[in-house]
């Protein structure tokens, strides 16, 4: 219990130092992802729409506070391998398209699953003022069962630091989906890739729709 | 063997052999026919037994009873958590695990209200293939087991022994003892509802995207969340061809993975899966740790 009084005073010295330094032209990563993660996070449980399922108003939330901060782009190449090489710029920027709808939808998903979960985040290893990476590390606290490690892979680029890989329950989403894409280049080529990744976004786009209404209805 | 165990042999080897028949297109996943036609078979025991059980036990208790059936059985299976802390040697949790169990046994009457989780002490879930992993063996192959479902052989082979160790397998009454499994099993899929939605509508082929996030999970789990240890024992096969679930299949190294493997080094929070996508990595970390799940069956 008491390594834990440590760890918390550690994660507010943490806290308070990265927001005491406006001298620092980023904000640091860890705070980074502190702040969108709570503004998503209050946000889900107070918007009554998002607690009845709007999809479209997860969605829109997700665009607004998470978007901005992700690389899309590395992460698809990442996922993509050595195929990316092979692609040309107009098939990479359509697979990134693709694949940001696909992980939008996919996190809007679990967004929309939020109830009473907490965060809290493990302090970050690294010396910010060298490393170009770095790796976040956090814990949702839910009232049933472990608690889900959430960690996040964070770069800096000249406009801040960006996301370009999440881990969820230990299994790094780039990992995770390498696989799936390459079974699907071998079968129909990168074009055969966009095409079954816009196939999926349409059928999650339609059943967002549908609960767009349902939500509406039952917020009446 | 009884007649209803005969057919569902049976059934179980016409799924097998149906799988075997398609050539196995990963070399790290051998027994990918087997596997494919496992999950399969487990997806439709799913969809038609335990997921509606699952759902009307979800809809129907009050939440009350849920979060008592599953500190119940929460609290029973810390004991082998425990166990296989001790075997693993970490000493705090072990400690910590020790407090749960006592918490929530005399507090928490009987482990139907989870006080321990409240006061700081982490629920941990630890199994004998976590510790034979921690003791240094590599998973070696992917394999789905029917009914249990995903696992790799090192886990398959200390099925046995958590089998043994669950407290609720050694309780006299039969019929207790069967009601309790089925109510935890249902118990504990309702719980994974929602993931189980959420994964469908993530993958683009299930298969695929269960097994590698599994296996990630799964040595993750091992460690903890954090690095795996450089030495490892591995099972009998040429170390040099690829390593991780991809790593075979990427001659040429990837320029964007490259400050990754920078970062494996700086950063010690590095995950076992970063090692998988960086085939230059430099040699004493080669891609020959983690998640080569191919070859002892070559």
């Amino acid at each position: 219990m008491k390594l834990f009084k440590q760890l918390f005073a550690l994660i507010v010295a943490l806290g308070a130092a990265a927001f005491s330094a406006p001298a620092m032209a980023q904000e640091a990563p860890d705070a980074l992802v502190k702040r969108i993660s709570q503004e998503v996070i209050d946000a889900a449980k107070t918007d009554k729409e998002i607690q009845a399922g709007n999809t479209k108003r997860v969605l829109e939330l997700v665009e607004s506070k998470v978007l901005p901060h992700v690389n899309f782009q590395r992460m698809t190449s990442l996922a993509a391998g050595r195929f990316w090489r092979d692609a040309t710029p107009e098939q990479q920027k359509q697979l990134t398209t693709e694949f940001r709808s696909l992980l939008v939808y996919t996190y809007s998903g679990a967004i929309s699953q939020i109830k009473d979960q907490k965060l809290e985040f493990k302090p970050m290893r690294g010396d910010l003022a060298v490393d170009t990476e770095v790796e976040v590390r956090s814990q949702v606290l839910q009232p049933r069962g472990e608690p889900i490690q959430l960690n996040y892979r964070l770069e800096k680029t000249p406009s801040g630091w960006k996301i370009y890989d999440v881990n969820v329950l230990g299994a790094w989403l780039v990992e995770t989906y390498k696989g799936n894409f390459a079974a699907e280049i071998s079968k129909g080529g990168v074009d055969g890739l966009i095409k079954a990744l816009s196939d999926k976004n349409k059928r999650l786009a339609a059943s967002a729709a549908k609960t767009v209404k349902k939500a509406s209805t039952s917020a009446l | 063997m009884s007649r209803l165990g005969k057919r569902i042999s049976v059934l179980l080897l016409a799924f097998g052999l149906a799988g075997c028949a398609a050539t196995p297109r990963n070399p790290q996943d051998p027994l990918e026919g087997f596997n494919r036609a496992m999950l399969t078979f487990n997806d439709k025991v799913d969809q038609v037994a335990l997921k509606p059980a699952a759902e009307v036990y979800q809809s129907m208790l009050p939440s009350f009873v849920q979060s008592g059936v599953g500190n119940f059985f929460g609290n029973i299976a810390d004991i082998p958590t425990l166990a296989n802390q001790i075997l693993q040697g970490k000493i705090n949790e072990s400690l910590s695990d020790f407090m749960r169990i006592a918490v929530n046994t005399t507090l928490g009457l009987g482990g139907l209200l989870d006080i321990a989780s409240e006061a700081n002490l982490p629920k941990h879930s630890e199994d004998f293939g976590q510790t034979l992993g921690r003791w240094g063996m590599a998973p070696g192959p992917y394999i789905v087991l029917p009914i249990f479902g995903p696992s790799t052989i090192r886990d398959t082979a200390a099925l046995p022994v958590d089998l043994k160790a669950d407290p609720w397998s050694h309780v006299y009454s039969t019929r207790t003892r069967n009601i309790g499994s089925v109510v935890r099993a249902i118990d504990q899929r309702s719980v994974a509802l929602d993931a189980s939605n959420l994964v469908e509508e993530a993958a683009l082929d299930r298969y695929e995207f269960v097994r590698d996030a599994y296996l990630q999970r799964r040595e993750s789990r091992v460690y903890d969340g954090e690095a795996p240890p450089k030495k490892r024992w591995r099972w009998p096969r040429a170390a040099e061809e690829g390593g991780g679930i991809h790593g075979g299949a990427v001659p040429v190294p990837e320029p964007s993975s490259e400050p990754v493997v920078e970062t494996a080094q700086n950063a010690s929070s590095a995950s076992p899966a970063q090692h998988a996508h960086a085939p230059a990595a430099p040699p004493d970390d080669a891609p020959k740790i983690s998640m080569s799940s191919d070859g002892a069956l070559k």
